[in-house]
């Protein structure tokens, strides 16, 4: 599947829910399942500046395709992360760097993409990309 | 007679609602909501008489002087300080404890010491590092305990005749705690030192006499006393408001300009460079009007009716832990739920219409103390009620069931 069918399998997901409750209990779900971090990557280097919590993400290459993990300390915040992961993980650096992020908004987390948000929604795209950018670096 | 309803009505923020739900604000600590008593100033000063101060001949100029000093006086009488001079408008609490750190920087040597409290503010503790960076004086803090007070044995331990300055917030904004600041003021001026209070959290509930404080400088912010943002108040007692030297050079501080020399004005102004917030000055003697109207005592025994009221439902949520159970509080409780991060519960129970604040408040060394990364801090005002506080301890019990 590519990023965008990814995506739009999430949208889906969110589009059955009624209200901003079942929205954010399903998040909390999907934070619950987000594979762990190893604790090793869970270092100062790995965590991402911005949050009011505190969010680790961790980048690998493997097969030319770039793996994620993440934790943080805070429940709503680990569904963020999950929610981007799912998206971005398991791709190519170069697709990664071209993918958008209008299905945020369309899962109704637009509040959430402020800059000044203190959870940092902004950061995470930006730490996941500037991994990408990193990486495709080192494979051209 | 203290009637909530009538003075809800002051409040035009109060009605709007927030992701659907009533507005419940309980983030006063933070900044107050503005009455209209105060709003129809502001609007009253840009529709009639708005000019620049202490310059103009013009007609316009002098009655926007006149106010602005009338400002002044209001604030002295509400501080009761004995001369309006020692009354120096600033930006704000935070610009008032700066404009006195780096003056006293001219009067610290290599070894002096300066004692901070171990509850401040950041704004209260990195001016302080900075001049101690810059002079070589020696920082020293006064624990607290578990119920976040001050031990006072071991601030007189630290007093001797090195010290020179002491600093310490009159109420501590992460734990509602009220300090004896009085005890603070004369075990400090019995070793010669001097002492600087912030109280950014006492003045939206009580009235500080500086006189029998004996303080040598007290600040405040309007914001936080109903008034608007960006102004605020520096107290000093004239002798050392004489010493120290002017902060920021520029128009309206000075007496004489020469290439070769220039005198710097009387006080206040030799404090007050450039064009101060004329409008914000006014504004925040219409607060202090405001807030008199109503009464300092009558807002204290109602915030205190509400903080006991909140206090006892949020204690029967089970796992919740308060932070700050001094027997002499304001009206804040600080609290975290087992396992939850306070961060999760501020979301939730904004989307449900609750303003709290999350985070470390400012006063990281107090999270340290208590390990922990921050918390979720509800602050109540004489304008809230005790609905509001069902509708806060249904949103946290809501919360937690979504979270744990």
């Amino acid at each position: 599947m590519t990023i965008k069918e990814i995506q739009q399998d999430i949208v889906d997901e969110f589009s059955m829910f009624d209200d901003w409750m079942q929205r954010y209990e399903y998040m909390i779900e999907l934070g619950k399942s987000l594979p762990l971090i190893d604790d090793a990557y869970k270092t100062d280097d790995n965590l991402i500046k911005g949050c009011q919590s505190k969010v680790w993400v961790h980048a690998e290459l493997s097969d030319e395709k770039l793996l994620f993990t993440a934790d943080s300390d805070a429940i709503i915040t680990k569904g963020i992360i999950a929610i981007l992961i799912r998206a971005f993980s398991g791709h190519k650096p170069q697709e990664i760097i071209n993918a958008d992020t209008a299905f945020i908004d369309e899962i109704g987390l637009k509040e959430h993409l402020s800059p000044t948000r203190a959870n940092g929604l902004v950061n995470m795209i930006k730490q996941l990309k500037m991994y990408a950018i990193a990486y495709q670096t080192q494979l051209n | 007679m203290f009637d909530i309803n009538k003075i809800r009505e002051d409040f035009p923020i109060l009605k709007r609602k927030v992701n659907g739900y009533p507005l419940v604000y309980f983030d006063n600590a933070a900044t107050s909501q503005t009455p209209k008593q105060v709003i129809d100033c502001i609007v009253d000063y840009y529709s009639n008489y708005n000019a620049n101060i202490h310059r103009g001949v013009h007609s316009l100029s002098q009655e926007a002087t006149d106010k602005y000093e009338q400002a002044r006086n209001k604030i002295r009488g509400h501080f009761n300080a004995a001369r309006s001079y020692e009354i120096i408008f600033t930006s704000g609490t935070t610009h008032g404890i700066n404009l006195v750190a780096n003056g006293f920087g001219s009067f610290l040597k290599e070894g002096d010491e300066l004692i901070v409290s171990a509850m401040e503010h950041h704004s209260n503790i990195v001016p302080w590092q900075m001049l101690c960076e810059r002079t070589g004086a020696i920082l020293k803090v006064i624990p607290m305990d578990e119920n976040g007070e001050l031990i006072m044995s071991s601030y007189k331990e630290l007093l001797n005749e090195n010290t020179k300055l002491v600093f310490c917030n009159h109420i501590s904004n992460a734990l509602g705690t009220v300090n004896p600041i009085e005890e603070i003021i004369q075990l400090a001026h019995n070793v010669g030192a001097a002492v600087l209070i912030d109280g950014a959290q006492a003045c939206p509930h009580l009235k500080p006499d500086v006189q029998k404080l004996d303080v040598d400088f007290y600040v405040a912010s309007a914001h936080k006393m109903c008034g608007p943002t960006g102004v605020g108040v520096l107290y000093g007692k004239e002798e050392w408001l004489n010493k120290l030297p002017p902060y920021q050079g520029g128009g309206e501080m000075i007496a004489e300009v020469t290439f070769e020399k220039t005198t710097y004005a009387d006080l206040p102004h030799k404090f007050e460079a450039g064009t101060p917030n004329i409008c914000g000055g006014i504004a925040f003697g219409a607060a202090i009007d405001y807030l008199n109207s109503i009464g300092m005592e009558e807002i204290m025994a109602w915030e205190h009716e509400l903080l006991e009221y909140a206090t006892k439902a949020l204690e029967e949520i089970e796992g919740l832990r308060i932070y700050g159970t001094s027997k002499h509080k304001t009206s804040v409780i600080s609290f975290n739920i087992e396992g939850v991060h306070p961060y999760d519960i501020g979301t939730i129970v904004d989307k449900l219409g609750v303003a709290v604040r999350t985070g470390h408040h400012c006063a990281q060394p107090i999270m340290d103390y208590f390990k922990i990364p921050g918390t979720v801090r509800a602050s109540f005002a004489f304008y809230n009620t005790k609905e509001e506080i069902d509708v806060l301890v249904a949103a946290v019990k809501k919360a937690h069931l979504m979270l744990a």
